[in-house]
């Protein structure tokens, strides 16, 4: 009961440099949980998502470019490849099912891509999970023809498209006023939200980005990749031989999940930046405790006196610096956890507008007890120094009349 | 109840040489006894507390406070001792700034063998006249309450000796004759004994048994010759100073 007392007062007394220190053991307590976990679920996330494909085939070039394009929707196509190239693969043995996407065109900034009803009649985007088009709306239909359009949970939220609504596409991939079709295309679905980059397209028939106005007529029956299902993983290898070995028309893009580790692979320098600048922040943080206590010392010196008089042993004092230390790391670290949800919070939104990809903002990890411990570790260490220099007052020259 | 024998402590004083402050061949205190020890400014009345509270390690000599050798004892040893068995009151008061009046007397027996009695506490509160005052802090008192504030706080842990190190000196007349009276009550009701320094005659005239800490003290009697060369030579060491200066 005594050390709480001695300890909240004196939290109390240095209300200010409390709160401050306690303040930025928080930024810095939440800043590397915040890095860790955005490095890790995102990790996880993006190497996980596939949105039900094991493998790409596109235009000869980058495997990280294709599988960008065709299952996060993001960068450009590199290129066509012809029909025939299609409906060779879909005849493959080893394929389960290819389905052939077409893309070049947007509204408002997000993607118009062109597909075969299939995709949502077929594909299980998550295992057990299918596409599906909320309440009120339906998929298009198999009529190449039909100017319709099924628009991805996020993408419909964003632009407020409901079903009935009509819209022009925009072409290319990045939104231009100046370029917009006539083509005039009618919402038919909204689908339900998937947590994929799936969710920031909207679908509308192949044969409607095919043949658009102004696009190639050459190309007319082009498609920018296809997306495969293989019936056994082991298939994935012989196809890889076939098209990127002895091949050198087609890329095939296998495993999904592998192309985009290799990815953070490559930017692995970049957090291991960010998580160097976290840990000299908690450092300073740490070392801010030690300071502020520090300076506090000398004012403190004749209350610390008073308690030896009063018979408080010298490792009492101590303690009681100490723990007060770590009291301020306790503090900083609760309000860590604030500041660890916000920032998650505001990074997983960019990261779900910018990709589609939705990290887990709940997920439990270890960092998330390891860090805060740790935290509060380094500033009961902290603590130490004023605790000496606590340890060291002399009673009775302290406690000499000050008149 | 205490005895003192061949107690002794010397300082290393600021031009580096060693000065014996105290030296005191025998003082006893029986049980509930209480005495005032007159002394003048700087003679080791201090001193003298601090070594019989076991605040300060004597150079030699026994302390023996109820039965314990406090000499004998290490730094903890002393401070536990203390704890249990001493209850102090300074001139200054050495009031917890920060804490409020019941928290500095729950404090003052948080470190003996009984530990924190906020029911006690309150008690001894109430018996000096301050139990509306529980919650206020010492700053918010006038200094006459800040010393009872301190004599509830010197015996909440219901010590075997009180030490009264100039209770009185920062109070006007009549607050110090009132705190006087109130030490000396609380101390006989609690069967405490108490020992009091002070140079001030009109407090040193309300007691019964007072004794000249002056012939007490055999360095104080040493001490006065060497005063009277010891002056010189710090005025010698200022003029060396400017001389090297210039
Ligand atoms: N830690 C110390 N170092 C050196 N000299 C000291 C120390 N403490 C006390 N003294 C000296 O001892 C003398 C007695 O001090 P003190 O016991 O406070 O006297 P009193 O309480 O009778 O006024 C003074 O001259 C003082 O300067
Ligand atoms: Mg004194």
């Amino acid at each position: 009961m005594t050390l709480p007392l001695i300890i909240y007062r004196s939290l109390r007394q240095h209300a200010l440099s409390t709160i401050i220190t306690a303040g930025s053991i928080a930024l810095a307590c939440g800043l590397l949980m915040c890095v860790w976990m955005v490095k890790t679920q995102s990790q996880t996330a993006f190497t996980q998502t596939t949105t039900g494909f094991d493998a790409v085939l596109g235009a000869r070039g980058s495997k990280l470019q294709l599988v960008l394009n065709a299952i996060f929707h993001l960068e450009a196509s590199q290129g066509n490849l012809a029909w025939a190239d299609y409906e060779g693969i879909k005849r493959h043995p080893a394929v389960k099912t290819a389905i052939p996407i077409a893309v070049g065109d947007n509204l408002r900034g997000y993607r118009i891509v062109g597909t075969l009803p299939e995709l949502f009649e077929k594909v299980e985007f998550a295992p057990g999970k299918k596409f599906a088009v909320a309440p009120g709306g339906k998929v298009f239909g198999s009529a190449p023809d039909a100017r319709e359009a099924v628009a991805g949970a996020f993408a419909a939220q964003k632009l407020g498209l409901k079903v009935g609504d009509t819209f022009k596409p925009f072409h290319g991939l990045a939104f231009d006023e100046k370029n917009q079709h006539e083509e005039v295309f009618t919402v038919v679905g909204i689908m339900a939200s998937t947590n994929t980059p799936v969710d920031r397209v909207i679908w509308i028939p192949l044969k409607g980005v095919q043949t658009m106005s102004g696009h190639d007529a050459k190309a007319a029956t082009d498609v920018s990749a296809v997306l495969i299902q293989l019936r056994a993983a082991s298939a994935g290898f012989m196809l890889d031989m076939m098209y990127n070995k002895q091949g050198n028309r087609l890329t095939l893009a296998y495993p999904v999940g592998a192309i985009i580790a290799e990815l953070f692979g490559k930017i692995a320098w970049f957090d291991q930046v960010l998580t160097l600048v976290a840990y000299l922040v908690a450092l300073v943080a740490a070392g801010s405790v030690l300071a502020s206590i520090y300076n506090s010392m000398s004012a403190r010196r004749r209350d610390l006196a008073i308690l030896r008089a009063l018979g408080a042993r010298r490792r009492t004092i101590f303690g009681a610096v100490v723990a007060e230390a770590a009291c301020i790391g306790v503090l900083g670290a609760l309000a860590g956890y604030a500041v660890y949800f916000g920032l998650l919070t505001g990074v997983a939104e960019v990261i779900r507008a910018q990709t589609g990809v939705v990290l887990e903002v709940g997920a439990k990890h270890a960092v998330l007890w390891i860090c805060p411990l740790a935290m509060i570790g380094l500033c009961a260490l902290g603590g130490v120094v004023p605790a000496i220099k606590a340890y060291r007052t002399p009673v009775a020259e302290t406690l000499a009349p000050t008149s | 109840m205490l005895a003192v024998t061949d107690l002794t402590k010397s300082f290393v004083s600021p031009e580096g040489t060693r000065v014996e402050i105290v030296s005191v061949k025998a003082f006893a205190l029986a049980a509930g006894e209480q005495v005032a020890l007159r002394g003048e400014s700087g003679s080791g009345k201090t001193t003298f507390l601090h070594l019989i509270a076991g605040i300060l390690a004597a150079d030699s000599g026994r302390v023996m406070l109820d039965g314990a050798e406090m000499t004998a004892l290490g730094e903890a040893g002393r401070d536990k001792l203390r704890a249990g068995k001493i209850g102090y009151v300074f001139q200054t008061f050495n009031l917890l700034q920060g804490f409020s009046v019941l928290e500095n007397v729950v404090l003052g027996m948080s470190f003996g063998p009984r530990g924190a009695d906020r029911a006690h506490a309150k008690e001894v509160l109430e018996r000096v006249g301050l139990g509306h005052r529980l919650d206020h802090f010492p700053r918010q008192l006038s200094t006459g309450q800040q010393q009872r504030v301190a004599v509830a706080r010197a015996l909440a842990n219901r010590p075997k000796l009180v030490l009264a190190d100039e209770p009185t000196g920062n109070l006007d007349r009549k607050s110090g004759r009132e705190a006087l009276a109130l030490i000396r009550e609380v101390c006989r009701e609690n069967g405490a004994a108490l020992l009091l320094v002070s140079h001030d005659e009109d407090v040193l005239a309300q007691f019964e048994t007072r004794r000249d800490f002056g012939a007490l003290n055999e360095a104080g009697k040493r001490a006065s010759p060497l005063n009277a060369t010891g002056e010189s030579p710090p005025q010698q060491n200022q003029q060396n100073r400017k001389g090297t200066a210039a």
